[in-house]
């Protein structure tokens, strides 16, 4: 009765929304044109107020020196050591690590094929071999090593979260706040006080890391337990199970393989991470892409960025790979290959201990110096022959969307763009969206820095819009069909993990410093993670469902858009609130290549230290930014939604 | 499928029995040196410019190879070495540009860290032409010319009127006074980078587009392009004391260095090192060019600089 009475609801008041939102437009521009200028709180890049300055005043306030930190701070520090000690750095008076390149390639692979399949075992062993080729062995262990810590803590942490979250919904509401701040919050800000707390060292590094790489998969294995079929439970319920005994047996391994895409991109944000954290000294191949950076050598970076990419794509293969084996006891013939194997790796970790041919990697091959070339004349070349071309497509763009958008935005005095948003959010999600953006309105023009909040919102929008398209279109080809799935997957893990400074020099250099440059590049880094969402609920939708579809003649555009997409729908809610905190991710970055706004008021409070208060508070912007437009895009959906949940938790998407 | 990965095993087995017997052993190799004096461990941060890595590949060289030391380099920014001294984990910054803020927080205040005078690096900061524009245009070396040409140097970012590309995010910046102040029709656009700014000149130059930007010297950009500086009202002593009303050049810099009050206090060797160091800007581009243009690592770029320039590093040893 409630779904009918819900769909007949929206199909009276559908229309007459959409003409409401169409005056309301319509009035913004009017006042627009009207109250260009006034109130329109601008603040100029050397400008403070009175809480930036306080801010920056009491930055040091936490302070160092308390017992509980330092004892995390050793902790991770040792952990940090230890897997440097054993794969990376001379140790125990020894002048190479524990295992050299050949234990570590021969364990690799052994560990790949013992919990994946023989595929990935190869997979990993070309990869890692790939990378010692390209002359970077050690920079990719202390890499490795400090990506394995972050990764581990990551998931010791953030599964059982997730789990809580996902069976509470006190616990999901708080938990997604948390996590948004976490994931928006740009890393720069608390990366000087984290040194403060965490000294600077391993331990400061893999607390950066691990706080931007947790989310996703807390995120996921939330998403992946409210996903299991009501059904299910109850049905475990009346045969009488506990509520240890449906999560273990019900929940968990009905959600696994969603969890799995959760460790992946927990996996692939700490990989994200490394450039960032090489500011703090973290070790590793985000040194090397740094220092090439210094003297933008882009073939040296791009050398180094493909070396994260490898090491991404291999985590990435072995993890799906051990996710999706069927849990059963091995065969005596596998038994006994295992045993086989085992010997073999160990006769190869002490051949890697004992001489230095398989100590350390040969240095002959020098495929690094090679890639390096190319990639500078392949760089050259595109943008030579491209050039003129694309500063055309910018202007075009600038000029026909973003200026008009951004001077809506900027020029409005603040109080019409917080009426015109707030009403804009009741019209959309009632009060559920009209609240928070309130309250995060309110926020922003605290934070004194609404003028650049707004152009970075200009941008933000742009960009979210083309991701989300772009990531549906993806998502829905790669989710229906295997072969294009297994051919896009490396790129899109290349645009997740290549560092966006190798590729923002080329696009400097096609797109000139410009607001479009830094949409462009969170494009290319936000697209994938929306693609791999939506493409993994596409592939969750009951194959009988699809099939009954097909079984009455529905079209393929009918079967996409009538059955799987809306089945989906929480996957695609997921991916687009995904999608649009990947682009706030890359605010900063953006600010580096000619953004300005939040972004660059981020990177200046990192740099100069009587600036700090105010990249703070941009940084703080940034997060309610993201919040806001969370919020009113998922109470959105829940509004339009045609379908009554049919599952867990759903009132809360 | 498993018969293929034994084949591989039995095949992987065999290569290395037969490659194995060969090669050098772990630990055959001849132990390093050990220094002849006491310094023990020296931590020196490297800030992300290639002229601060020209002053510490020179600086950590001459420390290992002279003086015996264990050279820590430490990748930091800037703001994080001077928080390093107070915690003991950074001993010197050999090239700090101004931070006034930062010296009254931390030598006046806490009294962790110590000036130890200047590194002989003259900082000049201003607005740069690429050399084309300032070879075709002259008159634009001039402040007072820069009105008239203004629409020129319009973009998509720039609203409408000329662009001033801003904004290495490290460095204080007044142009936007300065364009209020001299009543310049441009604005401000924040290029945000240091790449972002080579990148625009490099544009600029390559395809003959006008451009003007914020810069600074030394950079070791200025070997591959010699940029031209525009000149802007003459620096007095006080006219940028009120930021809001700046109307006037960025004054020269002198750059210099700072170490940890403890460094200072242990004697080491290190620490008159540091002290004594100083070299003037043509030196630290010979530096910075061997690392930026010919690819050099930083060490070997010591190396070459030390071995023409030993009288130089004679004096900083106090021979």
């Amino acid at each position: 009765m409630a779904s009918i009475t819900g769909s007949v609801e929206i199909r009276v008041r559908r229309p007459r929304r959409g003409v409401i939102v169409g005056v309301l437009l319509v009035a913004w521009v009017a006042a627009w044109f009207l109250l260009r200028g006034v109130n329109t709180l601008s603040l100029g890049g050397q400008e403070t107020t009175g809480l930036h300055r306080w801010l920056t005043e009491h930055r040091d306030f936490l302070g160092s020196g308390n017992a509980f930190l330092d004892a995390i701070r050793v902790a991770v520090d040792q952990l940090v050591i230890l897997f440097q000690a054993v794969i990376a750095q001379p140790s125990y008076g020894r002048p190479v690590p524990v295992i050299g390149w050949l234990g570590v390639v021969a364990l690799s692979a052994y560990l790949a094929w013992a919990f994946g399949n023989w595929k990935v075992a190869l997979l990993a062993a070309a990869g890692l071999t790939f990378v010692g080729l390209q002359g970077l062995w050690q920079e990719a262990m202390d890499t490795l090593s400090l990506t394995l810590a972050a990764v581990l803590l990551a998931l010791l942490i953030g599964i059982p979260l997730g789990i809580w979250a996902g069976l509470s919904n006190r616990a999901f509401r708080v938990a997604t706040l948390v996590l948004d701040l976490m994931q928006t919050l740009p890393t720069f800000v608390y990366l000087a006080p984290l040194t403060l707390f965490f000294a600077i060292g391993p331990a400061a590094a893999t607390i950066a890391t691990l706080i931007y790489a947790a989310p996703p998969v807390v995120r996921l294995t939330a998403h992946a337990i409210r996903s299991v079929p009501s059904e299910s439970v109850e049905a475990a319920r009346s045969l009488g199970s506990t509520h240890g005994q449906t999560l273990l047996k019900v929940l968990l391994p009905m959600s696994r393989s969603t969890v799995v895409v959760g460790i992946n991109q927990t996996i692939m944000a700490a990989l994200s991470m490394v450039t960032v954290a090489a500011l703090i000294d973290a070790p590793g191949l985000g040194q090397t892409v740094l220092k090439a950076l210094q003297t933008l050598d882009v073939g040296v970076a791009f050398n180094a960025g493909l070396a994260i990419v490898v090491l991404a794509i291999v985590l990435d293969r072995v993890t799906t790979a051990a996710g999706d084996r069927p849990w059963r006891t091995a065969s005596i013939r596998r038994k006994v290959l295992l045993g086989v194997g085992g010997i073999a790796v160990l006769v190869a970790i002490w051949f890697s201990r004992t001489y230095i041919w398989a100590a350390e990697f040969p240095s002959g091959a020098n495929l690094g110096s090679r890639i390096a070339v190319a990639a500078t004349d392949v760089t050259n070349w595109v943008q030579d022959v491209f050039g003129g071309f694309t500063f055309g497509v910018r202007d075009a763009v600038t000029k026909g969307v973003l200026n008009p958008l951004e001077a809506l935005l900027t020029e409005s005095p603040w109080w019409l763009v917080a009426v015109v948003v707030v009403t804009l959010a009741a019209l959309l999600g009632s009060w559920q969206g009209a609240v928070p953006a309130a309250l995060c309105l309110g926020l922003l023009v605290v934070t004194g820095v609404w003028h650049d909040a707004m152009v970075t919102l200009a941008s933000t929008l742009l960009a979210t819009v083309v991701v989300v398209a772009a990531g549906l279109m993806l998502g829905v080809w790669t989710g229906r069909n295997h072969r294009a799935d297994s051919w896009l997957r490396p790129v899109l893990d290349a645009g997740q993990t290549m560092p966006p400074f190798v590729y923002l020099v080329p696009f400097l250099a096609l797109f000139g410093t410009s607001r479009f440059t830094a949409i462009a590049a969170a494009v290319v880094f936000a697209i994938p993670v929306t693609t791999k969402i939506v493409a993994d609920g596409i592939r969750a939708v009951p194959v009988a469902t699809v099939e009954a579809a097909n079984s009455v003649g529905s079209s393929t555009w009918q079967v996409i858009s009538k059955v799987q997409l809306p089945v989906a729908r929480r996957a695609i809610t997921l991916a687009v609130n995904q999608g649009l905190i990947y682009v706030l991710s890359m605010v900063v970055v953006g600010g580096l290549v000619g953004a300005g706004a939040l972004g660059y008021d981020v990177a200046a409070g990192f740099a100069q230290s009587e600036l700090y208060g105010k990249g703070l508070a941009a940084g703080l912007a940034i997060v309610l930014l993201g919040v806001m437009l969370d919020r009113i895009t998922q109470a959105a959906a829940r509004r339009t939604r045609k379908f009554r949940g049919t599952v867990r938790g759903d009132n809360l998407w | 499928m498993t018969n293929k990965l034994r084949s591989a095993g039995v095949l992987t087995a065999v290569a290395l029995a037969l490659t194995a017997c060969g090669g050098a052993k772990v630990g055959e190799a001849a132990k390093p040196a050990e220094g002849a004096k006491e310094c023990g461990t020296f931590n020196l941060a490297v800030s992300p410019w290639v002229g601060y890595e020209a002053n510490a590949a020179v600086v950590a060289y001459v420390a290992t190879k002279d003086l015996g030391c264990k050279v820590v380099k430490k990748n930091l920014k800037e703001e994080i070495s001077w928080q390093g001294f107070g915690t003991g984990e950074v001993d010197a910054v050999l090239e700090n540009w101004g931070h006034e803020d930062l010296k009254k927080k931390y030598v006046t205040d806490q009294k962790v860290a110590v000036e130890v005078g200047p590194s002989g690096n003259k900082g000049v900061i201003g607005w740069y032409l690429p050399p084309w524009l300032a070879e075709a245009q002259p008159e634009l070396k001039d402040w007072k010319n820069l009105n008239k040409a203004a629409a020129q140097f319009k973009t998509s970012e720039s609203g409408g009127k000329g662009q001033l590309l801003d904004g290495d995010p490290s460095f204080v910046t007044n142009d936007e006074a300065l364009v209020k102040n001299l009543k310049l029709d441009y604005k401000v656009v924040y290029a945000g980078s240091e790449t972002a700014l080579i990148q625009a000149f490099r544009d600029a130059e390559k395809n003959k587009k006008p451009v003007i930007g914020y810069f600074y010297e030394p950079q070791w950009f200025f070997n591959e392009l010699k940029l031209v500086k525009v000149d802007l009202p003459k620096w007095t002593e006080g006219c940028d004391a009120d930021p809001a009303k700046v109307a006037c050049d960025y004054p020269a810099y002198e750059l210099d260095k700072i170490v940890s009050k403890k460094f200072a206090d242990s004697g080491s060797p290190a620490y008159e090192l540091v002290k004594k160091f100083s070299w003037t800007n043509d030196d630290q581009n010979v530096v910075a060019k061997y690392i930026a243009e010919d690819k050099m690592p930083p060490d070997a770029a010591a190396e070459k600089w030390v071995k023409d320039n030993q009288s130089k590093v004679d004096a900083w040893l106090g021979k």
